[in-house]
This record gives C-alpha cells, structure tokens and sequence, in this order.
C-alpha cells in the first residue's frame, strides 16, 4: 500500500526534488561562477578558498 | 480499485508538502555550514589569500637572490566589507550544496536508504569528494596571481567534473552490480584523463611555497566543513521527516 502511494504521488516528488537540486545549482552558479564584475568582487575570497576557478 | 485507495489514504510523509521541509532543512545546514566555513576560512585561508595579493600586485617579488620574506600569515583582524562578503558568500555557497545533498538525501531515503546524522557524516564526506576533492586533482585551488587556463574552460570542465564525480560515487554507494561500479570508476578518472585546462606557462609571481600551503588548507577546512554539513543535513531531514 506504501509502494502504491509514493508510486501515485512519484512525479510531483520527482519534479520537487529536481527543483529543489536545480534550485541549488541556480545559487552555486551565481554565487560561485558567474562572471559577472560585482558578484565576482564581492565573492572573491570565497570563491579561491573554496577551490572554484576564479578568474 | 488499489489506486483509489492508495489516493485517499493520508497522504505519507515523503508527499505532504515536501518542499518546505526540504528547503527548512537545507538552508540551516547550509546557512550553519557556511558560518563554519566562513571563520575557518578567515583565519587560516584569507591570510594566505591576502600575502598572494601582494606578490600579485607587485609589491612583493620573490625571484631575487635571497628569496623573499615569509611573513605573517596569520589572521591580520577584521576588514568589516571585504570579511561581512566572505560570510555572505559562503553561506550562499553551502546552502546551494546544501540544497542539492538534501535533495539527494530524500531521492536515497524513497529508494530504501536510512539517512540520519550519524550516516550524514558519511554523505558529508562523498560531498566534499566530489565538490572539493575531485576537481581539485587535475585543478588545484588556486591563489590570486597564479597562471591558469581560460577561465570559462576550467568552469566547464570543473561542473563536468564534479557532476561525473557525483554519479561515480551515487553508482558506487548504491549501484548493485559489477557494471555499476566499473561504470563509477570510468567517470571518476574520466575528467582527469582528459585533462584540465592549464596555463600555456608555468612562473605565476605567487611562490609555490604559499600555493602549496593554500590548496592544502583549502582542501582540510573543505573536508571540515563539509563533514559538518552533512551531519546537519542528516540530522535536519531526519528530524523534518519525523516531525
């Protein structure tokens, strides 16, 4: 019966869990990635000492 | 008939309304793992960051005869902007991470996993395998001032990197054949077999010296912090789970 009720319900859990992981990669990407002059100033010293490449 | 049944029963903790529970417990571990990385970082990574800045900029040289001056690396005080960013922006960095290991934790948990804070140790860990340790082996952390390739190729190959880490160690954690696992450990050595993009030269002004030390002490309090955010996620879930 519990099979039967996260069956049911899988694609509304599945799209959840994607949007919550998309959701994650959405701020890595701005915080850790993006080129972007005044987020790349303002995220330096996290960005070297978190190992992402920098510039 | 069985359908019907299973509709009308109470919906079950894994359906009813996951995504709050999901993002309560994601942006506290994340936030309490970005603090923790923050103060790590200040005082024993933005001290090296900050002497490579010097050699970066020019003011210090270390190509003469006598070397140059180790100096102080230790934590020189509170820069109110430059430290309040740091800890903004790591907060932003862990809960991202942690956005997606929460995420991955549930996905776990619904195929049969038990997550809890002792076992979320252990998701911390694989984290910073495939977020830290994994890219860092073909591109080292590096210092202002060091000679590296293209930026936008090393984020490209940085993300592939660390996504064929992440599937590799999914595979090898809860792949259940030979195949599996093969297939985890082609997609581990993959990016490294390929290649990294580096630098047309070696000769960055930054003496290796300080590099070494820096990726070094970026990869422990790495390690540190991602130990902890995982038992805070595991700790998190498991408690939005039951409660």
């Amino acid at each position: 019966m519990t099979t039967h009720a996260i069956s049911a319900a899988r694609p509304a859990t599945a799209l959840t869990l994607a949007f919550t992981a998309m959701l994650g990669v959405g701020i890595l990407w701005m915080a850790g990635h993006a080129q972007a002059a005044a987020l790349h100033d303002a995220a330096h010293d996290v960005r070297h000492a978190t190992g992402f490449p920098c510039h | 008939m069985r359908r019907t049944t299973s509709v009308t029963r109470p919906a079950s903790p894994a359906t009813e309304a996951m995504f709050p529970r999901l993002l309560t417990s994601a942006l506290i571990a994340g936030a309490g793992a970005g603090l923790l990385a923050a103060l790590l970082q200040l005082i024993f990574v933005q001290p090296l960051l900050l002497q490579a800045e010097l050699y970066e900029t020019g003011q210090l040289t270390h190509f003469g005869a006598d070397g140059s001056p180790a100096g102080s690396l230790r934590f020189a005080g509170i820069d109110p902007l430059r430290d309040g960013l740091t800890v903004v922006f790591s907060m932003l960095v862990y809960c991202g991470y942690a956005l997606i290991l929460v995420a991955l934790m549930a996905l776990a948990e619904m195929r049969g996993a038990g997550v809890d804070a002792r076992r979320g140790i252990l998701w911390g860990v694989a984290g910073f395998v495939v977020a830290q340790m994994a890219p860092a082996v073909s591109l080292a952390p590096e210092l202002p001032g060091s000679l590296a390739g293209e930026v936008e190729a090393r984020q490209v190959w940085w993300f592939a990197c660390v996504i064929s880490a992440a599937v590799a160690l999914w595979l090898i954690a809860f792949g259940r054949s030979w195949p599996a696992w093969a297939a985890a450990v082609v997609l581990l050595l993959a990016p490294h077999l390929w290649g990294a993009p580096m630098p047309e030269a070696f000769g960055g002004p930054v003496p290796p010296e300080l590099a070494a030390l820096f990726a070094a002490r970026v990869l422990g309090v790495g390690l540190a912090v991602w130990a902890v955010l995982g038992v805070l996620a595991g700790a998190l879930w498991n408690g939005e789970r039951d409660g």
